[in-house]
């Protein structure tokens, strides 16, 4: 009686573990579906090649190449401002400031990382672009540069946390060994516990590359909505999430091919970021057994 | 050699000049942002825009519907997301360590924290909007920010029930107690600090979420306050990004007085996480 309860709690217990692999089941399932009808309109090498998106419009191109360029260029952006920064941080945190620095920085700016999505679109609209309009005349009420900025500063506290704890879970050996040879902190620092840290180091840009990626409100409310293959910062562009969003807003028939393009778009996505998130994956397990 | 020496102390005391000007640049930009809000939408917060509901008109629109929606959310989706979460974390913890099955759900879990949220509104509008037909109702939203905020739950039960040390549960064996038995009456109190937190993380999580709303639906003009989970909603973040995108500046302040009760809501649920992870730590001493 008593092991018989016991197995059905298990049982239980496992069923709602299943969940999320039902949750993954359901993603591929969807995505795969619902973008085999586009594919099934639309050849798979227009898909690739094309250089215009323009779904919407009468003369109908669905290249993905603008929208991926647009991703690309905010998230580069982001990732230009975030990882120097985010790595200063977590180096200035780990071995030059005062325990008690510390203590109150760290959860204050892990605040950036708690911030609702819309509010930083906001900033980006509002005072960002304002601003650097003061010193780029001709940059666009809508363009990647602000967006891309303000990412980079939501994703600061993954890379500086993240880095932080692969720095500080260093062996203490190889920190006292630099130090008894003479080096000094930033020696230290860089030539032997960034080294040492690389994996974890790597995981944290590669999940913040990933988030900035998928992100979709600040990119939606400041980026435009103009699919645009470019490198120019200062003109509106649209990214994969931000297009899924336009299409949401919009009286788009379900089952026309308009609709199905959101899913396409979304597989995009989702190859994206699922590779990165596997990379990161494996390095991580990779590290866990090499200093356990 | 003095030189050298020099040169180096030199590049090192830089680094860390620069290294305090990165962490206080992003505590800046925090403040700058802050302060502006303040500035900007502080002037609007008054009772008429808590109790009202949307309009075509700024000066008359209000917050009510949303402010509603966002906490019926929030409540639906802490009953659907906690049990299962803290279920599943238990499951992978407790029974599962060594067999395929849970490394393989440990996988996928560890992949569906980094699919980005819209992905999870694609899913919703096809499973729970069309096949189940919930259409755009709360439970529909909090059906799918649950999914989305599964994986936080799951990851900080794991690790709320990984710290509770091995001394415990085996006195619990001692004197006799099955797994579950060790299970809900030792493990699960002694990590009810750590899961608290986490959850009320993820909820802070859930409540700010704008994007799989959207894809699913949500960004409705509705003008009744929500009763059942099966109406129509709207919630905060949404009703901010609808009022961005109007061109009149009265909606835009609007959009910034809304952004002050987001923040304060937000604000506070981290902040009961962090008193109660510190509380939580200082008191138990294994």
């Amino acid at each position: 009686m008593r092991n018989k309860k016991e197995k059905i709690i298990e049982t239980i217990l496992m069923l709602c573990a299943a969940v999320s692999v039902l949750t993954t089941i359901g993603i591929l399932w969807v995505l795969l579906s619902e973008s085999s009808s586009f594919f099934s309109k639309v050849s798979l090498k227009d898909f690739l090649t094309d250089t215009e998106w323009t779904p919407l419009f009468a003369e109908k191109h669905f290249g993905i190449l603008p929208l991926i360029a647009g991703t690309m260029l905010t998230t580069f952006i982001a990732i230009v401002i975030a990882l120097p920064t985010g790595l200063s941080i977590a180096i200035y945190l780990n071995e030059y400031a005062p325990k008690k620095f510390r203590k109150v920085v760290k959860p204050l700016l892990e605040v950036l990382a708690a911030i609702p999505t819309v509010v930083y679109g906001y900033f980006a609209l509002m005072v960002v672009t304002p601003f650097l309009q003061k010193f780029i005349p001709d940059m666009a009420g809508f363009n990647a540069l602000s967006p891309g900025i303000v990412m980079g500063i939501m994703i600061i506290p993954i890379i500086s946390s993240l880095s932080e704890d692969a720095l500080y879970s260093v062996p203490k050996a190889l920190r006292e060994a630099s130090y008894g040879m003479g080096a000094t902190r930033l020696q230290t620092a860089f030539k032997v516990l960034v080294p040492a840290a690389t994996s974890g180091i790597t995981v944290s840009i590669i999940l913040a590359i990933s988030r900035a990626i998928g992100e979709t409100m600040i990119v939606a409310i400041a980026a435009g909505q103009q699919p645009r293959l470019t490198l120019n910062p200062l003109v509106p562009i649209e990214t994969i999430t931000t297009y899924i969003v336009q299409v949401s807003l919009g009286d788009v028939v379900q089952g026309s091919l308009e609709y199905q393009t959101i899913f396409a778009a979304g597989i995009a996505l989702f190859a994206l970021t699922f590779v990165l998130n596997n990379i990161s994956y494996f390095i991580k397990k990779k590290f866990q057994e090499k200093y356990e | 050699m003095k030189q050298k020496f020099d040169i180096n102390r030199f590049k090192d005391n830089m680094f860390k000049y620069f290294g305090l000007a990165c962490t206080l640049f992003g505590l800046a930009v925090l403040s700058i942002f802050l302060i502006n809000i303040l500035i900007e939408g502080l002037g609007r917060l008054n009772w008429q825009f808590f109790s009202s509901l949307p309009s075509r008109m700024p000066e008359k629109s209000g917050i009510l519907i949303c402010l509603l929606g966002s906490i019926w959310i929030m409540v639906l989706t802490a009953i659907i997301a906690v049990p299962l979460g803290v279920a599943s974390g238990i499951f992978l913890e407790e029974y599962g360590k060594k067999n395929k099955i849970a490394s393989f759900i440990e996988i996928n879990i560890s992949n569906l924290a980094g699919v980005p949220s819209i992905i999870y509104g694609l899913l919703a509008l096809e499973i729970f909007v069309r096949i189940l037909g919930l259409g755009k109702s709360l439970l529909a939203g909090s059906l799918t920010l649950s999914l989305l905020i599964l994986p936080i739950i799951i990851v900080s039960t794991r690790e709320a029930i990984k710290a509770v040390p091995k001394s415990i549960r085996e006195a619990s064996y001692a004197l006799g107690g099955t797994k579950w038995q060790t299970i809900r009456f030792q493990v699960l109190p002694a990590a009810s600090g750590g899961l608290l937190t986490g959850v009320i993380l993820a909820i802070s999580r859930a409540v700010g979420e704008s994007a799989p709303l959207i894809v699913i639906g949500a960004l409705l003009y509705i003008t009744t306050i929500p009763t059942s989970p099966m109406d129509d909603f709207a919630v905060m973040p949404i009703q901010i990004f609808n009022w961005l995108s109007r061109p009149q500046k009265g909606f835009i302040e609007n959009a910034t007085a809304a952004i002050i009760v987001l923040l304060l809501i937000t604000f506070i649920m981290n902040g009961l996480a962090i008193y109660l992870r510190n509380r939580w730590q200082k008191k138990i001493k294994w």
